[in-house]
């Protein structure tokens, strides 16, 4: 069985609103930097990439690996990963200590996003189910959080930012790549609730007071976050968070 | 200012063929900044030489309508910065920030639209008395910027959203994405501000997602077009009430509705001055 990726979180220099003054650990997930930003590494042995190699096509369980296909099959089949992701960390979230005791406005803050990614998981699993063949919909997927720590504020909320910084970074750089008008509509109004939910994050737990569209995610023109598919789903497969193997070789591309 | 011509010549594709032939607008393209240009899809790809410049004169009308928008908030927040008005510390940075964005923004824009573009109309910010914003002698000028923002902020979202499939096959979809979602972390944002200032944070009314149709305390009647719709729990043909365990509140947060443009322009023509120096459509 594929080991877990070893998560090294290294201290950065800056300290969050309302929390202590002692140094601060932050996830950085691929290319997305977060203010003082720190390390995500994927460590895997040799020994371990060869075993992954033996069992390309088969999942750490034995099981078929799931592929997302392509055209808009895979869009939506990529959407509904991410959304499972996020709907998964947030109900951990909520059985967690520290949503348990957690100031007002972060607790429910926390519970609205968990209904919001639960409303949009469904809603991919519907649209989904009723459009294509069961074998060409993602599965429901195992979820494996044991990297993070449910009981502390900065990990809890330094994984939120960056799950809602990549959902936003994501749908921007799949809409290119979305044919059916219909789909594109459906996404465009779920990507402006995933940027209210980085912003709000981003502004309740980041220092400063300009984090919540912060210089180090908007460019000079003012443009946001945006991220290819491969790359979003490279990222988060490295996180380990997935347990299931995704197939994403003939998703589109930019 | 005659807003129904206004609005009639805004939806009209004559505006396009006035201002430039269609090889003046692709040329226009052409004039994209270099990171769009550099994720372009060319317009020769487009299936028929009709359908190409049908798209384009979309993609057009789509941007002017974004310019407009972007003149109009990239106005209000300077003036908001050189009022005197916002409190220093938080209100000010986040307005600041805000400001640098939406200012690029038209410049992004307008570097898009190249001969297509246009200046930027005269705006009055008090909507014909309504407002006394910038005046530091009003005791409700803070609360009137913060008024004003949200309403700007949860329409750009909103407006961008309803031309995102204008934009569909042609190089300004995923920057007018980009600048969407740069829209929305400013509206949540603002309505943080506001929550603050009101301290009613935990307001189901007064989060930084849009709960129903509700505009939310101390936003005035007039700003109640900026919301009209969004109470939708409709998606793609699903009821996501039956769908789903949640009920109209969650599922109206979970998704932001787009506008027309029509729509979009009744809402900012409250604040507009006089047309002299409107665009030419």
């Amino acid at each position: 069985m594929m080991k877990r990726p070893i998560i090294k979180v290294r201290h950065s220099d800056v300290t969050p609103n309302g929390g202590s003054a002692s140094r601060r650990k932050f996830l950085k997930l691929g290319g997305l930097a977060l203010a003082g930003g720190s390390l995500l590494l994927y460590s895997c042995s040799e020994e371990e990439l060869s075993q992954q190699e033996d069992i390309l096509g088969r999942d750490a369980n034995g099981g078929d690996a799931f592929n997302l296909g392509t055209g808009d099959l895979a869009i939506l089949n990529y959407a509904y990963i991410l959304e499972q992701l996020e709907a998964a960390f947030y109900t951990r979230v909520l059985e967690g200590s520290y949503w348990e005791s957690a100031d007002p406005v972060e607790k429910l803050y926390l519970e609205d996003l968990q209904a919001h990614e639960v409303i949009h998981r469904e809603f991919f699993k519907t649209v989904l189910s009723a459009t294509f063949s069961s074998e060409e919909v993602a599965p429901d997927l195992e979820f494996d959080f044991s990297t993070i720590d449910f009981s502390d504020r900065d990990s809890v909320l330094g994984t939120s930012i960056v799950l809602e910084d990549t959902g936003v970074s994501a749908y921007n750089g799949a809409g290119d790549l979305i044919e059916n008008p219909a789909y594109l509509v459906a996404a465009g109004k779920i990507v402006s609730v995933e940027a209210r939910h980085a912003s709000a994050l981003r502004s309740i737990y980041l220092p400063g007071f300009t984090e919540f569209a912060g210089d180090d995610i908007i460019d000079e023109n003012g443009l946001d976050l945006v991220a290819e598919p491969k790359d979003v789903l490279d990222t988060v497969v490295s996180t380990g968070f997935i347990e299931n193997e995704l197939i994403y070789n003939n998703i589109p591309n930019g | 200012m005659d807003i129904l011509n206004f609005l009639n010549e805004f939806t009209s594709h004559d505006l396009v063929e006035k201002s430039s032939s269609r090889r003046q607008m692709l040329g226009t393209f052409g004039s994209l900044g270099k990171k769009a240009a550099l994720a372009a899809i060319p317009f020769g790809l487009a299936t028929s030489k009709a359908k190409a410049a049908t798209q384009t004169n979309e993609a057009i009308s789509a941007l002017q309508l974004a310019l407009t928008l972007e003149y109009l908030e990239a106005d209000f927040y300077i003036k908001a910065l050189d009022s005197g008005v916002l409190p220093s510390g938080r209100p000010e940075a986040v307005y600041m920030q805000i400001s640098k964005h939406e200012t690029a923004h038209v410049n992004f824009l307008k570097a898009g639209l190249g001969d297509a573009a246009f200046d930027s109309p005269d705006f009055d910010f008090t909507a014909g008395g309504a407002f006394d914003p910038f005046n530091p002698n009003n005791d409700a000028a803070y609360a009137q910027l913060l008024v004003l923002a949200q309403a700007f902020e949860d329409t750009g979202v909103r407006a961008y959203k309803g031309q995102a499939t204008n934009l569909m096959g042609t190089a300004f979809l995923q920057p007018a994405l980009r600048i969407h979602s740069v829209e929305a972390r400013h509206a949540a944002e603002v309505r943080r501000l506001r929550a603050a200032f009101l301290g009613d944070p935990l307001n189901e009314n007064l989060l930084p997602w849009i709960t129903l149709d509700n505009r939310g305390p101390g936003m005035p009647a007039v700003t109640q077009p900026v919301y009209d719709g969004e109470q939708n729990v409709v998606q793609a043909g699903l009821d996501l009430t039956t769908v789903t365990n949640f009920d109209a509140v969650s599922i109206s947060q979970a998704y932001d509705e787009p506008i027309s443009g029509e729509v979009a322009i009744q809402i900012a023509s409250l604040f507009f001055d006089s047309c002299d120096k409107c665009p030419s459509f």
